[in-house]
């Protein structure tokens, strides 16, 4: 399979640097559709059955590389690839617009083709070597494709601060992996189990925590995810999706295979992730309420479901190390879904983004309003994407979190003092998570597809065209067969949260999870309920028939017309919200004072800062600069100078190892006194 | 079946029972028992007036929260007979179905572009989302006291035997009469009988419903009052016999609908921006539930 997928990206590569503009969108298209239809079929064939194994010739350098589908990596690909092909289909119609731009076309699709190739293969490789070359191949294509807009300078401050970020993370990674070949010499993740099989659970723990921090970086848990409310408004709306939806899950992909390999302490572990997921859930969620750039919203979004993720994660974990084999199950199984479900709804969401940006120019939601009346299709899948990402039934969102919660009050019946106050914080903030995310969606729907535009400069918007809203059908199609039909999706993941159960050693043969069964009932409350909404409209339409029905103008204590600016806006949406989390919040305020008997033209401005940036990077950088700045005098841009440093190097290179060598002896000639 | 039914009985009475009380304190007679229901019945026969801003979102709107109340009622046991549908971690699934109505009241209102109905959605979104936790905090005590995760198996294990699980039992009740105050706008966090859009919170978000719709709507309280009423009840009479059971349960919603009456007679609205705190606090509440299970099980050392 990897075979064949790298012959197919390297012809594919040679097509579309030789080939025309248009020839090139088809001939990436193309490539993805074949690529995505190998990886999902080899995967589907591994997710419930036995793991595909094969080893690839290595070289001296790094040895063998092991390849390996099991069904945790065939879970991975199958989400990658599907909101991957998604993406192109979508990018394939939203680049029409840039269809001048022919290199920066081809760099484009060659660097998608490399983000699917280096993505599937990071689930498969089991060589830290060979994973960290296809890591790095992953950050600098998604970097390509963030900097398309590259004649923004912000695009690309937003690129530069992705691509210094993520090499912070390899850095933490390659840490890690370094340590693991000097202690065993190998490369092979099984001597990384093997390593810390043999040690002390702190030492895997401590190795645990280097690698996480590398992957929590990817994934944008706080206080990591500094780079994600930059990088994903700047990039193209395909991107943005396929960023937010797949890329920052290969974060959580990472996190997960290093709980199979690395034995460490489960308990210890579990608390830090939970702990460090519930603050990003609520901090990404409390930080999304205030923006007014809907792909940035969005972005801050991600980064609370990347904590919902990882609570699940945390509450597996605990399970591992408590032998309780229900929590396990149910923390890993909603962790997994949760990912799949949020690569299906953020990507839709970015997509519908994207079609407002395409056809108004804008995403800040302020200058928005009544898009509902002109992009009928965008508008709905927006708000079945919405309903599903709060978490709300009858849809996929419910289903994650509803096993997610079970977890917590499985625990709650074995658990110890200390573990019930964490209980109580954990669920309490997952609920506050859900209630602050319908506070954020009502509001960026209801001011950007609802009630009627508040900026009359904009330009008349269109709906787009259907191809483009073709692959946000197909993943909507998705989310709403799994909110409908749970088990299915629920019994898909059996072999892969048994990876983990396995792993800890449980007793393959203890009692099923009765959950299945509390699925089946959900199943029938969300059929009941879609066929009483159908029968109640049903009714309604009927009666309507008979009565008068007539059209006015909205009640405004008698005014009769009712202007758009009269309109609530985002801000005074949330205002009251903003008050009451201003402790946590940084609203830099910008505003005129108004003076004078007749006071001229004022404005009133808000920006949304993030606080852990400024306190985590921005002060830090400073310090950094304010230190090196020091050191500023020796870059005169003299030449002669330079020369002279050049000479004080070798000068300093040959000296420094014989004065040693004769303080060396000296100390010697001391000790034989 | 047998739970279903009664609410649905019950919500035919309890807006008149509450209504009878206030005038009965304020010194009239007041309006029959039925009248509030004959108020939506001559709703339903109505037509209506849209305004030239809304969107279909704006007509199936009240249709979905009206759903997302009735399928809610559907997990609530009474006594010993189970709800329609009983599972465990039923109580998850009942509030975020009633969240669903409320993201949808939500979105209706904000979609007549009108500065009063965006004030009133915001307000409702700010104050359901900090209900929440109290909810799932007090649920949470009492699955962890019972061992259980469900509506039905939680109510009927619950024995009340000591006088702590009593002060328990009296203060899920306090929080939950707050919470069904909260989630039907009244006193003390709303008031509905308010003339000023400014102060309204529930109200103004329905300005612009009428007929069938506004109708659905105003059921769907009545409907929310005996699904609340219904959880109180259970909270004391899942261990007792059926026939004791079906009359605890009218005699509790009796004096469920006399207190929120009494309530809104004797107590005026707070400041709107007291309310995010007072709704706050009723998580704390709650917590002290959780402290109160933890002393009952001995959890502390």
């Amino acid at each position: 399979m990897i075979n064949a997928l790298i012959i197919i990206v390297l012809l594919a590569i040679i097509l579309i640097l030789l080939t025309g503009v248009r020839l090139k969108g088809i001939i990436a298209l193309t490539t993805v559709l074949a690529m995505g239809s190998i990886s999902i079929f080899t995967a589907l064939k591994s997710l419930n059955g036995p793991a595909w194994e094969t080893v690839l010739n290595g070289t001296y350098l790094f040895g063998e590389v092991p390849v390996r589908i099991d069904s945790l990596s065939a879970w991975f690909i199958l989400l990658i690839n599907f909101t991957i092909i998604t993406g192109a289909v979508y990018g394939f119609s939203y680049m029409k617009a840039h269809i001048g731009r022919k290199s920066d076309i081809t760099l484009h699709s060659i660097a998608f083709l490399l983000v699917q190739f280096s993505l599937t293969a990071i689930c498969v490789i089991q060589n830290t070597f060979i994973f960290l070359l296809f890591w790095e191949i992953m950050a600098l294509s998604v970097f390509i494709l963030v900097i398309f807009d590259h004649h923004k300078p912000e695009t690309i401050k937003a690129g530069i601060n992705y691509l210094v970020q993520s090499h912070v993370s390899i850095v933490f990674l390659m840490l890690g992996f370094i340590f693991i070949a000097i202690k065993t010499g190998g490369y092979s993740f099984d001597s990384i189990s093997s390593y810390t099989h043999s040690h002390s659970s702190l030492a895997g723990s401590l190795l645990f925590l280097v690698l996480f921090t590398g992957f929590a970086i990817k994934a944008g848990f706080v206080p990591f995810h500094t780079w994600l409310p930059y990088a994903h408004p700047a990039a193209p709306s395909h991107v943005s999706g396929i960023m937010s939806g797949v890329v920052i899950k290969i974060g959580i992909y990472g996190i997960l295979r290093m709980l199979l390999v690395i034995k460490t302490d489960y308990v210890t572990i579990g608390y830090i992730i939970l702990s460090i997921s519930v603050i990003s859930g609520l901090y990404g969620v409390m930080l999304a309420i205030v923006q007014h750039n809907l792909k940035r919203l969005l972005a801050y979004h991600s980064i609370e479901n990347i904590g919902i993720i990882g609570i699940g994660i945390g509450l597996g974990c605990i399970g591992l190390g408590t032998m309780n084999k229900m929590m396990t199950i149910l923390g890993f199984s909603g962790a997994l879904l949760h990912t799949l479900n949020h690569s299906l709804f953020k990507s839709v969401l970015f997509y519908s983004a994207g079609n407002v940006l395409q056809t108004t120019g804008t995403v800040n939601i302020e200058r928005l309003g009544g898009l509902i009346k002109k992009m009928r299709a965008s508008s709905v899948l927006f708000l079945i994407s919405a309903i599903a990402i709060c978490g709300l039934p009858p849809l996929n969102g419910f289903i994650s979190e509803f096993l997610i919660l079970g977890g917590f009050y499985n625990w709650l019946l074995t658990a110890d003092l200390l573990s019930l106050i964490s209980i109580v914080f954990s669920v309490g903030a997952l609920v506050l998570i859900g209630g602050l995310a319908i506070l954020c969606f009502t509001k960026a729907y209801s001011i950007v597809f609802l009630g009627t535009g508040r900026d009359r400069t904009l330009p008349e918007a269109t709906e787009v065209p259907v191809l483009q809203l073709l692959p946000m059908y197909l993943a909507t199609l998705l989310m709403i067969l799994i909110g409908l039909f749970p088990s299915f999706f629920t019994g898909a993941l059996n072999d892969t949260v048994n990876l983990f159960t396995l792993n800890a050693g449980f007793n393959p043969d203890l009692p099923q999870v009765n959950t299945p069964a509390s699925l089946a009932s959900i199943n029938w409350l969300f059929v009941g309920l879609i066929a009483l909404i159908s029968v109640l409209l049903l009714i309604r339409k009927r009666s309507e028939k008979k009565k008068v029905i007539e059209r006015g103008s909205t009640w405004g204590c008698g005014y009769e017309s009712p202007a758009e600016r009269t309109q609530y806006t985002a801000s005074s949406f949330v205002r009251s919200y903003a008050k009451l989390a201003k402790p946590v919040l940084d609203i830099e305020k910008k505003e005129g004072e108004l003076n004078e008997v007749f006071p001229g033209k004022s404005q009133y401005e808000t920006h949304p800062y993030d606080k852990i940036e400024r306190v985590f990077i921005d002060k830090p950088l400073k310090l950094l600069n304010s230190f090196t700045d020091q050191f500023r005098f020796l870059q005169n841009g003299r030449l002669q100078f330079y020369i002279l440093y050049g000479i004080i190097f070798v000068a300093a290179v040959i000296t420094i190892p014989l004065l040693i060598d004769k303080i060396s002896a000296i100390l010697n000639f001391l000790k034989t006194m | 079946m047998i739970s279903i039914s009664l609410i649905l009985l019950v919500s035919l009475f309890f807006p008149g029972i509450i209504l009878r009380t206030k005038s009965l304190t304020s010194g009239r007679l007041g309006p029959g028992l039925m009248q509030p229901v004959k108020d939506v019945v001559r709703l339903f026969r109505k037509g209506a007036v849209y305004s030239d801003t809304t969107s279909f979102i704006f007509r199936i709107a009240p249709t979905i929260y009206f759903s997302s109340v009735l399928m809610a009622c559907l997990v609530i046991p009474m006594g010993q007979y189970r709800g329609l549908v009983s599972f465990d971690g039923d109580f998850v699934f009942f509030a975020y179905i009633l969240a669903l109505g409320k993201f949808f009241s939500i979105i209706a209102a904000m979609d007549t572009g009108s500065s009063f109905e965006g004030m009133g959605a915001s307000r409702e979104a700010l104050y359901s989302m900090f209900a929440e936790p109290a909810f799932f905090i007090l649920l949470g005590s009492f699955s962890l006291l019972t061992g259980f995760t469900s509506f039905y198996d939680i109510f009927n294990s619950l024995h009340l035997g000591s006088s702590i699980t009593y002060t328990l039992g009296i203060l899920a009740a306090f929080v939950l009469i707050m919470i069904a105050m909260i989630e039907n706008s009244r006193m003390p966090v709303d008031d509905p009988k308010t003339h000023l859009e400014l102060t309204m919170v529930h109200e103004v978000m329905i300005l612009d419903n009428s007929g069938f719709d506004l109708g659905l709507i105003i059921y769907s309280g009545y409907l929310k009052f005996a699904m609340y009423g219904a959880l109180i009840a259970g909270f004391f009479i899942g261990s007792l016999s059926p026939g004791w059971s079906v009359t605890a349960f009218l005699l509790i919603q009796l004096v469920f609908a006399a207190t929120v009456g009494l309530i809104e007679s004797f107590m005026a609205r707070f400041r709107m921006n007291h309310n995010p705190q007072f709704i706050l606090a009723l998580s704390s509440v709650s917590f002290l539930i959780f402290l109160g299970v933890l002393l009952v099980l001995e959890k502390f050392v």
